[in-house]
């Protein structure tokens, strides 16, 4: 397994993690470092734990062995320096409040209990806006929003929370081509930043083309490394298993559109090569 | 405009008054809550579970108040208890809780020799029989819960929109919703008095749906819920006093009713705006 060479200290550290729901675990002994402001795609078939992942780093989901350190202590010593974009994200969306009051909640994390926000907290709450869009949406119901509205919304309120690391589930699945052009801008903009960032998608070109490394997942870690590095058939065959087609330009090709919920079945197709 | 003041003369009518306009706005406040949550079936069911409190209290000659508060706290902790960690499902522990308890009620209230009137009274409510000390036990305790909602505004919130949120900001969501439950259950059995326990979910849902229609905020929503609720209580009792009908229904009608105009004709959303 290649491991990237971190520049500077890592400032996310995953030991050996398992982590799951109620059955058997999803996530088995995984294991990397991610060194600050790095921009890496987190790539596997469905099912692979991707979200399981990131639902792990934001503390939604215990562990069942391992540990994670972000700036070198556990999990839960940085209260409000990680921020997560679910891929549906479960809210109600007939709730009584507006685009802004949505977007400053990204700011509470940072107030005390009873501090109600201030001039800075709504300074941040407009530049979030005005980054992914939806200043004009600001005094709108989130009654009245289209899907990919609803997706920069959630991505304003996580860039709201002036995070550390930023973590994106799917961003690019089943949005409109607007919220597509301003989530890659979100992109550039969080790289100025210096803000770590972790994006799981389906899409390789993707993955090859806008990150400085992939994590490539299926149910246990499989590869780590720059786009060329891990993008090699061998790997995606071990990651997707049958689904894999290396085109004869050298191109491959992954079917995964519709694949089973439980995809360990993949895991022992390796040997079919 | 005498016809506003001749109630007043009674002392009861006035003590009446002021208990049905407190109830009826930490009513519509909470009911806020139960509106966007869904938390309906649990508002009725923690009414009728308080039913065996009443009742013991009552056995004792103690106050009902506290009997009913004692109650409605075991009740909420139960709910809390049984659906910790998903045993079993919470609309699934509510119906067990809430249909054991109204049947002790009941069970305890047979037993008293004035049966009939006394649970007409707790189910219906007695608002122009509120004490002096009622009406400040009313007060206090509506004092509490509004101070606690407007301390927890902003965790009340995110835990209500988005449990995702709330667990990322690493809010303590359970004893948050164990919160939110205790001031529910004050509140029901503080609208005891008024609309007892058969309608007290009027009172919590009904003006918190007017309220819902015409709003796209949560603190303007609780505003106008209070003032729906305040508004029902008064209107409510006055019919009461006219027309001799049960205070509770009077002022649970009068909200239905408030309800209605705002679905049909409120600005944001009406039934029949739209269609014109």
């Amino acid at each position: 397994m290649e491991k990237i060479s971190p520049q500077e200290p890592a400032r996310l550290e995953i030991e050996s993690i398992s982590v799951g729901y109620n059955g058997a675990p999803v996530l088995q002994d995984v294991t990397f470092q991610i060194p600050h402001g790095a921009r890496v795609a987190v790539v596997g078939p469905n099912g692979a734990g991707k979200s399981t992942l990131f639902k792990a780093l934001v503390g939604l989901l215990p562990l069942r062995s391992g540990q994670i350190f972000i700036h070198e202590m556990p999990l839960g010593h940085h209260l409000d320096c990680v921020a997560y974009v679910p891929q549906r994200s479960e809210v109600d969306w007939r709730f009584p409040v507006t685009v802004a009051d949505v977007v400053m909640m990204g700011r509470y994390g940072q107030m005390r209990w009873l501090q109600t926000p201030g001039r800075a907290d709504r300074e941040v709450v407009r530049t979030s806006m005005l980054q992914m869009g939806i200043t004009e949406l600001a005094n709108r119901s989130i009654r009245d929003l289209s899907g990919g509205q609803q997706q920069r919304v959630f991505l304003a309120r996580a860039l709201a929370q002036q995070p550390h690391i930023f973590l994106m589930d799917e961003p690019f699945t089943g949005v409109d081509s607007t919220t597509q052009e301003a989530t890659l801008q979100l992109l550039d903009h969080l790289r100025q930043q210096n803000v770590t960032v972790l994006i799981s998608t389906h899409d390789l070109t993707l993955a090859a083309s806008r990150f400085d490394s992939i994590l490539l997942l299926n149910k246990r870690l499989l590869a780590y490394g720059t786009p060329q590095e891990v993008l090699t058939p061998e790997y995606l065959r071990q990651a997707f298993g049958t689904h894999v087609l290396k085109l004869a330009d050298g191109a491959v090709l992954v079917d995964d559109c519709c694949p089973p919920e439980d995809d360990h079945v993949h895991g022992s197709s390796r040997e079919a090569e | 405009m005498n016809w506003l003041l001749e109630p007043l003369q009674y002392a009861f009518m006035v003590r009446g008054l002021l208990a049905a306009v407190l109830v009826g706005v930490l009513c519509a406040i909470m009911g806020t809550y139960v509106v966007i949550r869904g938390m309906a079936f649990l508002g009725d069911a923690m009414a009728h579970a308080i039913l065996p409190g009443v009742a013991i209290a009552y056995l004792l000659h103690g106050n009902l108040l506290v009997g009913a508060l004692v109650a409605s706290v075991v009740i909420a902790l139960g709910i809390g208890l049984f659906s910790r960690g998903g045993m079993v499902k919470e609309d699934t522990a509510i119906g067990i809780l809430f249909a054991a308890a109204l049947a002790l009620g009941v069970a305890l209230i047979s037993s008293i020799q004035t049966y009939a009137v006394d649970l007409s009274h707790i189910l219906f409510g007695n608002v122009l029989g509120v004490s002096t000390g009622d009406l400040w036990m009313t007060a206090g305790l509506g004092f509490c819960v509004l101070l606690v909602v407007a301390i927890n505004f902003k965790q009340f919130m995110v835990i209500s929109f988005d449990s995702v949120l709330a667990a990322t900001l690493r809010l303590p969501a359970e004893f948050l919703r164990n919160l939110m439950l205790l001031l529910l259950a004050v509140t029901v059995v503080v609208s005891l008095q008024t609309v007892g326990v058969g309608l007290s979910v009027a009172m919590l849902v009904t003006p918190a749906a007017a309220a819902y229609l015409l709003t796209r905020r949560l603190l303007p929503m609780m505003l106008v819920s209070a003032l729906i609720g305040a508004c029902s209580s008064l209107i409510g009792l006055y019919l009461s006093f006219y027309l001799n009908i049960v205070s509770g229904s009077a002022i649970v009608l009068t909200a239905t009713v408030i309800f209605l105009v705002v679905f049909l004709f409120n600005p944001l959303q009406g039934l029949l705006r739209r269609r014109s």
